[in-house]
């Protein structure tokens, strides 16, 4: 049994209040920072820990706030993204909802160390009730002294204020997130310049994810060498990863990375395996973005070794025969799915969420779409399959922000792996509109 | 203040605390930054105008906010929560992203659509039910599911989907509020 950081006590009674979250050792990281560490003593500590982004970008978190820029007299902001929105991931809104005050606590004591005197939690709007429990959590915070001005004496001044979105994937894109912050369109910005340097209202900011900040609090507590202790190499920590799909025990699970991706999905103590017997067909460990892997490439690398749940195991063999941890949102695809419906589906989804500024990514996915659903009727033509391929290509890379990378490779991937069930949909017309291909085969090396 | 809109013709104003409301969001921002308080503004306008969002009531909304009534349109028209067509009283929201699809979604959705009759994006002659199908809600491990005013609705199955229709013609479904709580 994996250690536990942040939802250890996710099921006591009343955690959502704060007088029991206080009685469980809640707001410790706050009184340790504000009283007997500087705000360069609490970023030292965060750097030490290997905390990396856990939004799904997996950059290092520490080296994230040294790049926030500090001139005189400019207020400098940290954001809390909350819009989580990636296709199978639901950990952030668990988190929100059953410990609101853990994000509370990481906010307060991130923002000390940024020297952020007002923060936001963005929140997609469809997390509504989740807005009034964390603005709930923030009253009770106020009134406990944890929040506004001189917070335990320390002459450390903040306002924390949850601002709720109304429905964009984009969002999720720190300088969409802000532009939306400002009361816009969520249209990513041009970067340079990046955020740490011209963010909210061209001020300094950085934006971190849920867990990311939630994180700070154990780090805090019990220091940054303690911390990458758990874990394998630059993956330290635990991460919550949102188990969904063809599995018997799908939610979220808190995992010490490095647990082998076998084990995750087969243990009981996680997913339980897969439902109702079935064969295991294929994964997609990190949210919708990352590339799908088949059967047999899931438990074990191309090389082999056994796949685990860390940032470099998972993309081990790059994106010819791994995929990526992602935002942790892990879904797994029965031996009765189609993978073809599948990318349409996502394809679908990218098309929806484009913001429309960069034409690669407004009409790509478009035409992605269009394909994926005529292959997927029976009607595909087996040149379709390239101009799948070649689609993807001209997206990626040509856009002012990731979601038109994060819309290529999940076609790139379906294609590369499942070519044979692509082109099954073009010779066999009728039979792909009755019943699914099941597993694809294992290349054999030659 | 009413304004009237050239399309529908229906005044919209909100009530006297939803207006005291967005004036205490505006004060959520410094000083000139109070157009940040927006996007909560439309929900607030959209639950005080029957779930959707008239030119007038976003003319409303620039008012109060002191804006230019392009604003608040090029953000409303962007964000799928709002709605800027009349819709029913109860608005069954549906995720068909992956997790949901290979979960059912397909065949719940199927399933709404024939039980009242109505395909995606319609609404019910009574007035009662509107059927929208979303993107991804983070609900992929309670498959399938859909969004009703505030709450999530999880692990839908057909004898849910009657159970919850009749509950709502019985008037008995929470939807929520975007007001202070």
């Amino acid at each position: 049994m994996g250690r536990k950081l942040l939802i250890e006590h996710a099921q006591v009674e009343g955690i959502r209040t704060y007088e029991v979250y206080r009685k469980q050792g809640g707001y410790r990281s706050v009184e340790k920072a504000l009283k007997s560490m500087s705000p360069e003593g609490v970023l030292e500590e965060v750097k030490k820990s290997g905390l990396r982004g856990r939004g799904g970008a997996g950059f290092p978190t520490g080296m994230k706030w040294s790049f926030l820029a500090k001139p005189e007299g400019v207020p400098r902001y940290l954001l809390c993204n909350a819009d989580e929105s990636e296709p199978g991931t639901f950990k952030d809104r668990y988190l929100m909802e059953k410990i609101p005050h853990l994000l509370i606590e990481g906010m307060i004591t991130s923002s000390y160390a940024l020297g952020a005197n007002t923060s936001y939690i963005y929140i997609r709007g469809e997390y509504s009730w989740i807005v009034f429990i964390l603005e709930k959590a923030i009253q009770e915070a106020y009134a406990n002294g944890w929040l506004g001005k001189n917070i335990l004496g320390s002459g450390y001044d903040l306002d924390l204020y949850v601002a709720p979105g109304a429905g964009a994937y984009i969002c999720g894109e720190e300088t969409a997130l802000i532009e939306s912050l400002e009361g816009k369109r969520g249209n990513p910005r041009v970067k340079p310049p990046f955020p740490a340097v011209k963010g909210l209202w061209a001020s300094p900011t950085v934006v971190n994810n849920v867990e990311t900040i939630a994180a700070v609090v154990p780090i805090i507590n019990d220091g940054g060498d303690e911390y990458a202790k758990i874990g394998i190499g630059k993956s330290t920590g635990t991460k919550l990863i949102s188990a969904g799909g063809n599995i018997n025990r799908p939610g979220v699970y808190e995992i010490e990375l490095g647990v082998p991706v076998e084990e995750f999905i087969y243990s009981d103590e996680y997913c339980g395996g897969i439902k109702n017997g079935k064969q295991l067909k294929a994964c997609v460990p990190g949210g919708s973005s990352v590339p799908i892997l088949p059967h047999f490439l899931i438990n074990k690398t191309a090389n082999g070794e056994q796949r685990l749940m860390t940032y470099e195991s998972l993309s081990d063999g790059g994106f010819v025969s791994g995929s990526m941890l992602g935002s942790g949102g892990f879904i797994v695809y029965d031996e009765d799915q189609c993978i073809v419906r599948n990318t349409w589906n996502f394809a679908r989804f990218y098309r929806h969420e484009s913001c429309g500024q960069c034409s690669p990514c407004r009409e790509g996915t478009g035409w992605m779409e269009k394909v994926l659903w005529r292959m997927e009727n029976g009607q595909g033509k087996l040149s379709d399959i390239d101009m799948l391929v070649d689609i993807a290509k001209k997206i990626e890379g040509n856009t002012i922000c990731p979601l038109g990378d994060a819309a290529a490779w999940p076609v790139a991937a379906a294609v590369r792996h499942f070519r044979e069930e692509f082109e099954w949909h073009v010779h066999e017309p009728k039979a792909c509109m009755e019943r699914n291909y099941g597993l694809v085969r294992e290349p054999v090396a030659v | 203040m009413t304004t009237t809109s050239a399309t529908n013709g229906t005044p919209f104003q909100f009530s006297e605390a939803a207006l005291a409301e967005a004036k205490a969001l505006m004060q959520k921002f410094p000083e000139g930054k109070h157009k940040s308080a927006i996007l909560r503004i439309l929900h607030i306008a959209q639950e005080e105008n029957h779930g959707w969002l008239s030119i007038a009531a976003m003319d409303q909304v620039a008012a109060v906010m002191s804006i230019h009534p392009i604003e608040v349109y090029e953000v409303a028209t962007f964000y799928s929560m709002y709605n800027l067509e009349p819709v029913g009283k109860y608005v069954l929201e549906f995720c068909h992203t992956g997790p949901c699809a290979i979960e059912g979604a397909e065949r719940i959705i199927a399933y709404t659509q024939q039980k009242l009759g109505i395909g995606t994006g319609k609404t019910t002659p009574d007035g009662v039910f509107t059927i929208k199908e979303v993107e991804c809600l983070g609900a992929c491990g309670y498959a399938p599911m859909m969004q009703v005013g505030e709450f999530y609705h999880e692990h839908l199955t057909e004898a849910k989907i009657d159970q919850f229709l009749e509950d709502c013609r019985a008037g008995k479904i929470d939807k929520g509020t975007w007001k202070m709580h």
